[in-house]
């Protein structure tokens, strides 16, 4: 009974799995000083898995195999490669972790995470969901909480588990409500059931509801957002920028398949709740960025208004606004890593997370400088970084659907956004480093830094430059959902 | 036309800023020579539009290349000049080679002379450059995606470029003003834009961002009448429009020489060019509704940006107010809509931004040696400097209007057309050219006339070759232009009846 669409349709789950096997097995034999060779092993693999399934696992027309559990979509897919791209791109991050980098758990935890993140993407059926969202939630907590000799990060790990365990409880009565009134956990039967009336409308938004605590969390809006800026600061870099991007995302992703699917008849109203969530998170997140001094901070606050920008695709409840979304996401992914990378880069060599003390950084390091450019100009939406094509996407899909309220709350957030951007960037660019000549502090990047970091600038520039091919495969993904 | 001239033009400074980012930076001198190489290649293809266009007699758009970029979208590559462009796309070209050749410099420690760009050439030129490609890409592009693209790209190296290489005591109050100023204005175009895309999609069923397909979108009178304000006020930001001016002098004066002519001589029109491109020229009805608001604006910035310049003693302050005034005429000339008016509005335009760059060219040189731009302190520099002193007082002249000078052939025709639709409004701003006259000849004779304050004496070092060069450039444009105004006038004027038919002939 195993046909070759199910073969394909967890391809890049099965080889996941298989450099996870062969992780375990060949890592207790490497020499201690050898051990970070495990990022080299975790990183190529998957930049080989991504090439494996772009040739023999692309989906074609949507499916659902395994009695419905899983989804064969171009949304699952699209979401995967981003998921797998954020999770070569951490491992190569990991490896000069100086604490965390020479033990290979730090690497097998994340593959382990990225196979629930996978199947968070095509799953289409409640127990599937909630399964695929603890397998990528508890290696996170644990990841988080990978410094033990470092009370933040300890903190940090039980601020993330605490809080993840409580939103995912409360989506799980969600869930069970949901199956105790229809008698069935696939998501693609549910939209029938509620459109047939037999569930209330105060039953459907109650579930709506719980969903939304579990989900919400995921992806740090407000009012699910408190533990970010802890744990971002907390847990070692380069799990936060996992954190921020690659399990945000498919945050998203649930959101995108389960409300688009289950509840399309009562978009009007529930898009009316998330716009008022945008509107609100994009706020709160901008306005406490602004006040930040640790860099780390500002960035788990950037990226709280960063979802709050994304949810406008959501709520536009299109199939231009839901391309939006998996495209905003991708141009999120690829500039919000490369903006932790620097950060790790610079404070690897320096030990320093503030602000302040990245004065001087572009005569130290000129090209760490101009990456860090990138990032944050992306971020703040300037071309051609693939963050302006972003967001004018996701604020076309708002106008077009009549939200030009949100959109003009979209903008005043932008501008609070370039305030707060470009302030950091004048520490790097315009301040000196006190009594000290920078030419003799250079930052000097390790080779898996410089391979990571420049992949990720050509993937920032060619987002926001050829955005063709990106925005057909977010529009290949979101065309099915309607 | 094969050859795709445009896109060459435009793609020029960014490859050209890439090869200078990936140089070893103490190649300080081999940075510049690639900077000015690919500043000469630049003016020159510019040039050769501009003749072809000129010599050729040509009408409407030309030398249109089309790619098509993101067609689910309607989101294509469409570059293509007009008689209002072309003249545009000329005036960047001459600006960033004059500015490249003045940034060179003249570095001598014993003389404690520090002209031109020391400190990081090689990051200050490819982010000046990055901000010329686009300032190229608006002048060109005919698609209302890639306008913005490009537009957004030619605001942020300014903050960098002011912030970093500019006047150290208001450089970073100015240059954040600035950013936000600007961005702010273009993100209300911004949210203009996608109203008006959306609406010709369901007008038409067309779903494009094509500014040529955009003037039949038939837009109803009262989406144009809610439209036409925040589009049009949104670019005319960038355009130094009073009330929302105040950014442009703190910027002049906080900006190196090179920026502040980038500044004040291209930057300024890119926002009177993409306010008349897609306010005007896209939601004429709007236009025509609100053109007595915007007329009341740009009489107030012609009179009082020419009174504040003459209360100020900051040499920089001056300029960058008589800016304000200067490019108030140009908005006058725009909000006229007729043929006198906007033909004037379009000579003023690069009238201006040569005669700016000029005087922020001059004035760089002098503050570079005497430490000072207060004009007060200064003196005599006609003396030290004959070069530039000549090259200020012909600014001067076309700054005045006087006839033989292209300030002339601007600005007549643009009271021309002012005195046809508000003879009133012409009145009151024709009192700036008398308060312009006495500003400037009052600055010219404290600066270059009169003796030298002693502590400046032997300070005052020549100028060099290449800022003569600079200078000459720029004046011979001025000088060209207002002795034959058949090199521009009759192109600008194609330009203009292609706007007058979107206005039915108003």
């Amino acid at each position: 009974m195993f046909t070759p669409i199910m073969f394909a349709s967890i391809l890049p789950e099965i080889l996941i799995l298989t450099l996870a096997v062969i992780l375990l097995c060949v890592e207790p034999f490497w020499k201690e000083d050898q051990r970070r060779n495990a990022g080299w092993l975790t990183s190529g693999g998957l930049f080989l898995i991504i090439i494996v399934s772009l040739l023999f696992g692309q989906p074609g027309e949507p499916t659902s195999v395994f009695g419905n559990m899983i989804r064969f979509d171009w949304l699952g897919f699209f979401f995967k490669i981003l998921f797998m791209f954020a999770a070569a791109v951490t491992a190569l991050f990991l490896m000069d972790h100086e604490k965390a980098g020479q033990r290979g758990e730090a690497y097998l935890l994340l593959l382990a995470s990225l196979l629930g993140m996978n199947l968070m993407a095509v799953s289409a059926d409640l127990i599937m969901l909630y399964l695929a969202i603890e397998t990528a939630s508890i290696p996170l907590y644990i990841l988080a909480g990978f410094l033990l000799a470092d009370d933040r990060s300890t903190e940090a790990g039980f601020k993330y588990l605490l809080f993840g365990t409580v939103t995912s409880t409360v989506m799980l009565y969600g869930f069970s409500l949901i199956f105790g009134f229809t008698g069935t956990t696939n998501i693609y039967l549910l939209s029938n059931l509620f459109a047939s009336g037999q569930i209330s409308v105060a039953l459907a938004f109650s579930i709506f509801a719980l969903v939304l605590v579990g989900i919400g969390f995921k992806i740090a809006i407000v009012p699910f957002q408190f533990w970010a800026p802890d744990v971002y600061q907390g847990s070692p870099t380069p799990v936060a920028g996992f954190l921020s991007t690659a399990s945000k995302a498919a945050g998203f992703a649930v959101i995108v398949r389960f409300f688009f699917v289950a509840f399309p008849d009562y978009a009007p109203s529930w898009t009316v709740i998330l716009a008022a969530l945008s509107a609100i998170t994009m706020t709160v997140g901008n306005l406490l960025a602004m006040s930040q001094t640790n860099i780390k901070r500002l960035l788990a606050y950037s990226s709280i208004a960063h979802a709050g920008y994304a949810l406008i695709g959501v709520v536009a409840f299109s199939q231009l606004g839901a391309a939006s979304v998996v495209f905003y996401l991708a141009a999120y992914i690829a500039t919000n890593l490369l903006a932790f990378g620097v950060v790790m880069a610079f404070s690897r060599v320096t030990g320093l997370e503030d602000i302040t003390d990245y004065a001087g950084m572009s005569r130290r390091s000129p090209w760490l400088g101009l990456m860090m450019l990138a990032a944050f100009l992306s971020l703040a939406g300037m071309p051609p970084f693939g963050g302006f094509v972003a967001k004018v996407f996701v604020f076309a899909a708002g106008v077009q659907a009549g939200y030009t309220w949100l959109i003009i709350v979209g903008i005043l957030n932008s501008i609070l956004g370039v305030y707060y951007y470009l302030n950091t960037m004048k520490y790097v660019y315009l301040y000196r480093m006190p009594n000290e000549d920078e030419e003799n502090h250079p930052i000097l990047l390790t080779r898996p830094y410089a391979i990571a970091l420049v992949v990720l600038v050509l993937g920032v520039i060619l987002v926001g430059t050829v955005f063709a091919p990106w925005f057909s495969w977010s529009n290949a993904a979101a065309l099915n959902l309607f | 036309m094969n050859f795709p001239i445009l896109s060459v033009i435009t793609f020029l400074p960014f490859a050209a800023a890439v090869i200078m980012l990936m140089m070893p930076a103490d190649r300080k001198t081999e940075v510049r020579g690639v900077a000015l190489a690919t500043a000469a290649l630049d003016l020159l293809l510019a040039g050769w539009v501009y003749l072809q266009y000129l010599l050729g007699h040509q009408t409407g758009y030309q030398f249109i290349e089309t790619y098509n970029w993101l067609p689910a979208l309607g989101i294509s590559l469409k570059f293509g000049v007009d008689g209002m462009s072309a003249p545009l796309v000329l005036l960047t070209g001459i600006v960033m080679f004059t500015g490249v050749l003045i940034s060179w410099g003249d570095f001598d420690e014993e003389k404690h002379l520090s002209a031109g760009i020391q400190d990081r050439p090689r990051e200050f030129f490819a982010f000046l450059f990055l901000l010329a490609g686009g300032v190229f890409g608006v002048f060109v592009s005919l698609d209302l995606f890639m306008l913005f693209f490009f537009y957004e790209i030619a605001v942020f190296p300014m903050y960098l470029l002011i912030s970093i290489w500019g006047w150290v005591k208001t450089r970073e109050y100015a240059a954040m003003k600035l950013t936000l100023y600007l961005f702010i204005g273009s993100v209300v175009a911004l949210v203009g834009a996608l109203v008006m895309y959306w609406t010709q999609y369901q007008n038409t069923g067309i779903l494009s961002f094509d500014m040529i397909q955009m003037e039949s979108a038939g837009f109803s009178a009262s989406f144009q009448y809610i439209w036409f304000l925040p589009v049009f006020l949104g670019f005319a930001v960038l355009g130094g429009i009073w009330p929302f001016h105040n950014w442009s002098p703190d910027g002049h004066v906080a900006a190196p020489t090179a920026v502040s002519m980038f500044h004040a001589g291209v930057l300024m029109k890119l926002g009177a060019f993409a306010a008349l491109r897609v306010g005007i020229m896209l939601l004429p009805e709007g236009a025509k509704q609100w053109a007595w608001l915007i007329m009341i604006f740009a009489g107030v910035a012609v009179v009082y940006g020419a009174f504040i310049a003459f209360v100020q003693t900051d040499l920089k302050y001056m300029i960058g107010f008589s800016s304000v005034s200067h490019m108030g005429l140009v908005v006058l000339g725009v909000s006229t809509l007729n043929h006198d008016g906007l033909v004037g509005a379009g000579v003023q335009m690069f009238s201006h931004g040569v005669m700016t760059a000029l005087f922020f060219a001059i004035t760089g040189m002098i503050y570079d040696r005497s430490h000072t731009r207060q004009i007060p302190e200064l003196g005599g520099m006609m003396k030290a400097l004959p070069f530039a002193g000549v090259g200020f007082i012909i600014g001067g002249l076309v700054s005045m209007g006087m006839p033989g000078f292209s300030g002339f052939v601007a600005e007549f025709p643009i009271f021309m057309g002012v005195w046809g639709r508000q003879w009133l409004v012409a009145v009151i701003a024709s009192i700036s050219i008398i308060i312009t006259a006495a500003y400037i000849m009052i600055a010219i004779r404290r600066v270059f006339f009169g003796p030298m304050p002693e502590k400046l004496e032997g300070h005052i070092s020549p100028i060099t070759a290449l800022d003569k060069i600079a200078i000459f450039t720029l004046c011979s444009c001025m000088v060209l232009i207002g002795i034959f105004p058949a090199v521009m006038v009759p192109m600008v004027e194609t330009g203009v009846e292609n706007i007058l038919r979107l206005l039915g002939g108003a």
